[in-house]
């Protein structure tokens, strides 16, 4: 229980994927203008994750390491990711033709968002050590997922809203836009890390 | 001649993969921590960029036009595994320093946006010189991004200790740091630039 709870708040808020690994950078700052699409674009990359996370764990886990491949892992991996986000474009056109138009457009944008290989990635160097359990290992790389998906979209939601309020602020001239977000997301950062105690 | 050096130059300073397209900064962030870390994940993307480019503008004219992009991606998995391997089997220090960052470069914008932007459109000199104009405009902005870190962060360069004495804001080592420090040099470039006109 206690390994849960740590998994949580370090993907969630003290390890967050976006203010210190800054993996889905690109996405962040593109979206996070106003608050709307901000929660689509965040519910896009938790399904992505999740749907994505399953399914390279199992490739991982029954084909590549049997098979002593582990070195193929980058181009399968990143095969996987696109053709799922591929995949849940399709299913969602065709179940829920609302949610499509509120998500579709930044479907796509997911398959280059490093947070999706980022984190199957370090799943498969944190949850395969030798000895443990099958189960052990799936259950962690789902939470490790679904945890890193939330803290995308958290922190992703906080920038919006600090945004649209920025566009009745005066800012210097040069750091209008891109510099000044980059700015607020390192004090941001900093906040965030106040949580852990900076040793 | 002429038009080929200016494939070259536009990367480096014009159209600056970094300060001005703005693409591929994850890895820049995160690996700007050192000056060491900087060099290798420049090469590592050089290597890729120059041959990724090479590779799909040679086939430009196969390539179907609906599948492009996954046949891109492949492409570029696939100088990318071979940068991972090569990196593990002579530099493990570095590769250990650069961790998940070396696959990442997959997902880097910058390789895929040339590949979309440039090569699928440009002969294969062309577009060997788009890359490693791109390349080295990214690889010296990871440079100065990394030289203002370690200096100011930690009081050395490139690992060796500086002579002048002074206590390093370690802040900017940490993972805020990076943010901040691109963030006032973005600002910074613009503000030159509103001085020049």
């Amino acid at each position: 229980m206690d390994k849960v709870l740590a998994i949580l708040i370090a993907n969630i808020i003290t390890n967050n994927y976006i203010l210190f690994k800054f993996m889905g950078l690109c996405p962040f700052l593109g979206v996070s203008k106003q608050t709307k699409p901000a929660i689509s674009m965040g519910l896009a990359v938790i399904i992505v994750l999740l749907i994505s996370g399953i399914m390279t764990w199992a490739v991982y886990a029954y084909v590549l390491l049997p098979f002593h491949i582990g070195y193929m892992r980058t181009v399968v991996f990143i095969l996987i990711i696109a053709s799922s986000v591929q995949f849940i474009e399709m299913v969602i056109l065709k179940v829920s033709p609302i949610l499509y138009r509120a998500l579709g457009i930044y479907l796509p944008l997911i398959t280059t968002n490093c947070i999706v290989l980022g984190v199957t990635v370090i799943n498969t160097e944190d949850f395969f050590a030798a000895g443990r359990p099958i189960a052990w290992s799936f259950a962690y790389s789902v939470l490790q997922v679904f945890a890193a998906g939330l803290g995308f979209m958290l922190v992703l939601l906080l920038m919006s809203g600090i945004r649209e309020r920025l566009e009745l602020a005066d800012i210097p001239e040069s750091l209008e836009g891109l510099p000044i977000a980059f700015i607020i997301a390192s004090i941001m950062g900093l906040a965030f890390m106040g949580l852990l105690g900076i040793k | 001649m002429k038009r080929l050096l200016g494939e070259f130059t536009k990367g480096i300073f014009k159209e600056n993969p970094i300060f001005f397209i703005v693409l591929g900064l994850c890895p820049t962030l995160a690996v700007s921590t050192s000056v060491n870390n900087a060099v290798g994940m420049g090469a590592a993307v050089i290597f890729v960029l120059v041959f990724s480019n090479v590779i799909i503008s040679m086939m430009r004219n196969i390539i179907p036009d609906k599948i492009r992009i996954p046949c891109y991606v492949v492409v570029i998995a696939a100088f990318v595994s071979i940068v991972e391997m090569v990196m593990k089997a002579y530099a493990p220090a570095l590769d250990k320093a650069l961790g998940v960052y070396v696959p990442l470069i997959v997902v880097n914008c910058i390789i895929l946006g040339r590949a979309e932007a440039f090569a699928s459109k440009n002969p294969v000199l062309a577009s060997f010189m788009d890359g490693l104009g791109m390349g080295v405009g990214f690889f010296l902005a990871l440079f100065v991004i990394s030289s203002i870190r370690e200096v100011l962060g930690s009081g050395k360069f490139a690992g060796f200790a500086i002579p002048v004495a002074f206590e390093p804001a370690a802040v900017l080592v940490l993972a805020p740091g990076a943010l901040l420090v691109l963030g006032l040099l973005m600002g910074g470039i613009k503000w030159i630039k509103s001085l020049r006109s």
